[in-house]
């Protein structure tokens, strides 16, 4: 268990991280949002006790980190994949962490096969891609098979495959009772591993909540309905607390009736429907909505947040639609893949 | 994958390990020798000074028949050939160096201290693990280079042997100066944080300062600083003759060791108190 409270951090002027509490629960993947200079990387070194906190304090299972009897067999960390020397073997890399505190040899080559490097093991890390030192670095941080797991952006620069791969050890270590804490710039890839979310921005606590209730919250709870005889069935569905509304022929946005009840109406009336679709936000809207204001680096002539258009991306810009919510959202015009690196 | 399948069921946890001084030390050995850059440098350094130990011995003999009484005179079978000296300590003082730089450059420090969260530990396994493997290396190359040299002075009856005086201990403190050298080296490493700064305060401390002391000797000040100067200080310990009356060899070697002290402290300090 990983407790922040009232965590904050100044550099000179500059506010890093404000009094930023919150809770990392053994038995879960919990997931750290927050767009670009949130601060999520000094809070994952404070965790660490790289950086000393300006004020407040954060525990590791009740104990400051630096105060651990035997940190690196309680907590394991990837900070960031180049945290090697690279004119160093991965396994003589290894060995170096592993003496620290009498974890044996065997273990090296243990984690080696886990990350699936004992090939390049003797290799000099200088020339492994972004992907192996990703693989190395998470070899570092499972080598004390610790209770607690930190890792700031695992999946950077890992192929399809090895992000596959990393969601299920997640879930596995999860499983098996450990506290997971994972930084990660692609909201779709939380979506898929984290069961728990803290949001930062600014440096500030914007939501600690399960991933459901995250995007539950951001959802319009409009529903959308397409059918040929769209004008006789807005006169149906018109009520007190109804909202109806119609961008495209055919189509209705309804507010304030579950689709439940709009589709009951429709078949007491024998209208028929084409589609019927409540709408439920994307983690990317979801983290957008609540981040909007928090963005401190934007790109210019980016919109103001509020909608997913507006996404601060950095690199892998999907073409749009691409991770469009079931629900199919055809008001919005671009779902991005949010990148929001740290 | 291979991680489900290493995953086992119940997960044999041992939380026995404590991080402990005597194992930080085994970690550093594990870093130093697994690194070529540490290796290279000690062997630059010692090649060196043998190349600069035969040069100057071969070249004395060949040229001593045809100088001048006078000249002759001032030829000093000990000190001329332990002039690699100086190159020793760019090599040894730029390992001394990227002990710790090397660690900030790549990142590696966060590794480290991350996994050695009391932090110290691994400063004083650093400059333990140098001072060992600095001093035995240059303690034995001094020796082998006195050695090499005398027996080419031999051959035109100069040579001097360990029992003569101040002999044993000149070439003895080689050892030690080119050991303290790459402590300070340690020290600004820590202190700085980047390979070229800390190289270039260095060798700024070593090599720039006793010039500028020069500037003092204009005046009456230069009696009162330049014995005082590291270098200036750290050298007498090899020189057979005293060249400044106020400095003897080791009270000038301990002073100049005064000075790496004082630094490893500064760093101590700020290893303990900055952000990594």
């Amino acid at each position: 268990m990983i407790e922040a409270v009232g965590l904050t951090k100044r550099y000179g002027d500059k506010t890093a991280v404000y009094n930023l509490s919150f809770q990392v629960r053994p038995g879960a993947v919990t997931g750290f949002l927050g767009p670009n200079g949130s601060g999520k990387s000094t809070t994952m070194r404070m965790i660490l006790g790289l950086d000393n906190p300006t004020a407040g304090q954060v525990t590791i299972g009740g104990y400051p980190y630096p105060k651990l009897p035997n940190a690196p067999r309680q907590v394991g960390a990837l900070l960031d994949a180049k945290a090697v020397h690279g004119g160093r073997s991965a396994r003589s890399h290894l060995l170096c962490l592993a003496q620290l505190s009498g974890i044996p040899a065997r273990r090296v080559d243990e984690v080696l096969g886990v990350v699936g490097l004992q090939e390049v093991a003797k290799k000099r890390s200088k020339g492994f891609s972004l992907g192996m030192g990703q693989r190395l670095g998470i070899a570092s941080a499972l080598l004390g098979d610790p209770d607690t797991l930190i890792l700031d952006e695992p999946v950077n620069g890992l192929d399809p495959e090895g992000i596959l791969w990393i969601r299920n050890l997640l879930k596995d270590l999860a499983s098996e009772g450990r506290t997971v804490f994972v930084s990660s710039h692609l909201m779709s890839e939380m979506a898929l591993t984290a069961e728990h979310l803290i949001v930062i921005g600014q440096g500030k606590l914007i939501a600690d909540t399960s991933v459901a209730e995250f995007i539950s919250r951001a959802s319009t709870g409009s529903v959308k309905v397409r059918t040929p005889d769209a004008a006789k069935l807005r006169e149906l569905l018109a009520g007190p607390d109804v909202t109806v509304s119609s961008s495209v022929e055919g189509t209705l946005q309804v507010q304030g009736l579950t689709s439940d009840r709009i589709g009951t109406i429709a078949a007491e009336n024998r209208i028929t429907l084409f589609e019927l679709a409540p709408h439920e936000a994307s983690l990317e809207e979801a983290f957008m909505e609540l981040t909007g204001d928090a963005v401190e680096y934007r790109a210019p002539g980016q919109k103001s947040a509020g909608s997913a258009e507006s996404a601060e991306t950095v690199g892998s810009t999907k073409p749009a639609g691409s991770t469009k919510p079931a629900g199919g959202a055809s008001d919005d015009p671009t779902t991005t893949d949010v990148e929001v690196n740290a | 994958m291979t991680a489900v399948a290493q995953a086992p069921a119940a997960p044999v946890r041992v939380h026995t390990g404590k991080v402990t001084q005597a194992r930080v030390i085994k970690s550093e050995w594990i870093k130093f020798r697994t690194l070529r850059s540490s290796r290279w440098s000690l062997v630059a350094g010692v090649g060196a000074m043998i190349a600069i130990a035969l040069l100057f011995s071969l070249a004395m003999k060949s040229h001593y028949p045809h100088m001048s009484a006078a000249r002759q005179r001032e030829v000093d079978p000990v000190a001329d050939p332990m002039r690699g000296v100086f190159l020793g300590q760019l090599a040894i003082g730029v390992l001394g160096v990227m002990m710790i730089t090397g660690e900030y450059t790549t990142g590696m420090i966060r590794a480290s201290l991350a996994a050695a969260p009391k932090r110290l530990p691994v400063l004083w396994a650093k400059a333990l693990v140098f001072t060992v493997v600095a001093w035995t290396v240059m303690t034995i190359t001094a020796f082998v280079c006195f050695f090499l040299a005398q027996s080419i002075f031999s051959s035109i009856h100069l040579n001097k042997t360990l029992s003569d005086p101040g002999v044993l201990r000149a070439v003895f403190g080689e050892g030690l100066y080119l050991t303290v050298v790459g402590l300070l080296g340690v020290a600004l490493g820590a202190i700085i944080r980047s390979t070229a700064g800390a190289i270039a305060a260095l060798f700024g401390i070593l090599l720039v300062l006793p010039v500028l002391g020069e500037v003092l000797n204009l005046t009456s000040w230069g009696d009162h600083v330049n014995p005082y100067l590291p270098s200036n200080a750290g050298q007498q310990i090899m020189a057979l003759t005293t060249t400044s009356p106020d400095m003897k060899p080791w009270p000038g070697f301990l002073l100049f060791l005064g000075y790496a002290v004082v630094a490893m402290a500064a760093a101590a300090f700020l290893l303990k108190k900055r952000d990594a």
